[in-house]
């Protein structure tokens, strides 16, 4: 049945599933410090806050903090795990050299493109669900519009995909990565409703926050468990799915045209 | 057009960067299927843009090149499978050992049940101990020989040896060259550049020099070491200790020497000459207490060409 499939997948995309396979076993090599690190670090979040601010801010009406927080810190972490993948592991191929070893076989750009945005989704999606069950084992985690939740999952991690493999390809150095994360990326989700309900913002604030593309992303996520939503639902997945396809052009145009990885 | 007989077909390639660098300027060859073919050249000559080019790695700014009969713009995937490259920098992946990352490279090319001939490379280039081997852990040499069975792991008819050798040691290099010899004399086209020229002169059946991004020789090697366009043949000799010849005793031509081993030398470019210079030499009165003539090599070929051009 899998080599029934690899062939499938090989004949419609040279190269896809090996490269494919080869990102995958990567990231679960180092899975303490790929996956379940996250999940710890964002269970932490969730214990911390949501002792500390349980009872304070009712984020919806009839929503718990702590039930707010969870899809919120899983959509969170898929995002900072899915762009940490592809970039990490492009800027690392082209600082060893390695890049090549694969760039000189029939892999055409597509595939090359398409393994790297798999495997990050992947990678995203193992944290945000292992996130929901670690949390589940805390709260008491409803799931009201699961296909919703599912859309979102899927849509939100192909945007933070792409975003990797487009930086991971444009970075020289591990620092301009590192740069991406912690001026942009980091405060981006950190601003964009994980912690606390738009509603709850001044105007300016809220205002500001609906240019971040990652509040409809959050905030349709988050729908999926709570079955409320501060930006309609419809709305965030079209803007979440146009930036998914902006950036994957982006990032499937700089390889097929060789930006930086080839003379 | 290229023939069923060529392995590799390049016409007119030019790859400038800038406005002005051109490290290759109007570059054609031909290299004929199964042969053993020489890419020479100083540093900087072109060979290694050259290479990039065919494995799709740089794009030329003018001309055509092709692997197999398959263009390497308009059928690259084609090409890319006629073709193992071996290139110069030395690369690993410190997320696989040595058997998974062939295994790795050979899923590249759809090929996945490929462990009998990942086993028999891993045994050819001295690495079957290293097999379990965290890439990174390779030495320098092993690393190397690991990249040559990178290049080999799809079984391609043409393979591109880009300096297989820096770094490895004498026995390795010579079961990796018989390993070579045997897949040339099986059929596949094997293109060598190395530094090391006393390989490319035993190995290679024909060869092509670089320099300044052109070429400056394309000959069979046989013919490039007794053409007397290039270079001389030398006459040695000793002296005993302490005692010079003098400066015009083979006027025109010059003497040189001594080397580090005692021996002085006198080019000369055919064997017509040689009458010549033994009878002045005995007409000196000089005791020579040794003498030998030496054929020329491929070095010298090289610092001739190399140097007319410079």
């Amino acid at each position: 049945m899998i080599a029934a499939l690899r062939r499938g997948a090989q004949a419609l995309l040279p190269g896809f599933p090996g490269l494919f396979h080869k990102e995958c076993t990567r990231f679960l090599s180092v899975s303490i410090q790929t996956v379940f690190g996250p999940v710890l670090a964002s269970l932490l979040f969730l214990i911390v806050f949501a002792h500390v601010l349980e009872g304070r801010a009712a984020a919806f009406q009839g929503v718990s903090y702590a039930l707010f927080l969870v899809p919120g810190l899983a959509a969170m972490t898929m995002i900072q795990q899915a762009f940490a993948n592809a970039s990490s592991s492009l800027i690392i191929s082209k600082m060893m050299g390695n890049l090549v070893m694969i760039l000189l076989t029939p892999i055409t750009p597509f595939a090359f493109f398409l393994a790297y945005l798999m495997a990050s989704l992947l990678r995203g999606v193992i944290v945000a669900l292992l996130m929901i069950a670690a949390g589940a084992l805390l709260v008491d985690i409803k799931l009201e519009h699961p296909l919703w939740m599912l859309a979102f999952l899927i849509s939100g991690g192909l945007f933070s995909s792409a975003l990797g493999v487009a930086i991971g390809i444009w970075a020289e150095k591990f620092d301009q990565i590192a740069l991406f994360q912690t001026v942009l990326l980091l405060p981006l989700t950190f601003l964009s409703g994980v912690f606390y309900s738009l509603e709850t913002l001044p105007p300016l604030w809220r205002f500001l926050s609906k240019l971040n593309p990652f509040t409809y992303y959050i905030d349709g996520f988050r729908y999926g468990f709570v079955g409320t939503a501060d930006i309609p639902v419809w709305n965030s997945l079209l803007i979440t799915l146009l930036f998914a396809g902006g950036v994957s052009l982006i990032g499937y145009l700089m390889i097929k045209n060789g930006y930086k990885i080839k003379n | 057009m290229p023939d069923s007989d060529t392995a590799i077909e390049i016409a007119n390639l030019t790859k400038t960067y800038g406005t002005d660098l051109k490290a290759l300027d109007d570059v054609s060859l031909s290299i004929k299927r199964g042969s053993f073919f020489g890419l020479l050249g100083p540093n900087g000559a072109g060979k290694t843009t050259l290479i990039s080019i065919i494995g799709g790695l740089t794009k030329a700014t003018a001309g055509k090149g092709s692997v197999m009969g398959h263009d390497i713009v308009a059928d690259a995937l084609a090409a890319r499978h006629s073709i193992g490259i071996v290139p110069q920098e030395i690369v690993f992946d410190p997320f696989f050992n040595t058997r998974d990352y062939m295994r790795q490279q050979s899923s590249y090319y759809g090929i996945y049940d490929n462990d009998a001939w990942i086993d028999t490379l891993l045994d050819r280039l001295g690495l079957a101990d290293k097999a379990n081997e965290n890439t990174r852990k390779l030495s320098g040499g092993m690393k190397r020989r690991m990249m040559v069975g990178m290049a080999l792991v799809h079984k391609p008819p043409v393979v591109i040896l880009d300096e297989p050798t820096a770094g490895v040691d004498v026995s390795q290099r010579r079961s990796l060259w018989e390993f070579i010899r045997q897949l040339n004399d099986d059929g596949t086209t094997i293109i060598l550049t190395t530094h090391y020229l006393e390989e490319a002169e035993e190995l290679c059946e024909r060869i092509v020099m670089l320099n300044h991004g052109r070429v400056i020789a394309d000959e069979r090697t046989a013919d490039l070491l007794t053409s007397d366009k290039h270079h001389a043949h030398c006459l040695y000799f000793r002296l005993p200790s302490g005692q010079q010849p003098p400066a015009d005793l083979f006027a025109p031509a010059a003497v040189e020497g001594p080397d580090s081993q005692g021996r002085f030398r006198v080019d000369f470019d055919d064997y017509s000459e040689l009458e010549q210079l033994l009878a002045k030499l005995n007409g000196s009165g000089l005791a020579c207490s040794g003498m030998e003539i030496a054929a020329p090599d491929l070095e010298s070929v090289f610092v001739s060409l190399t140097g007319q051009v410079q």
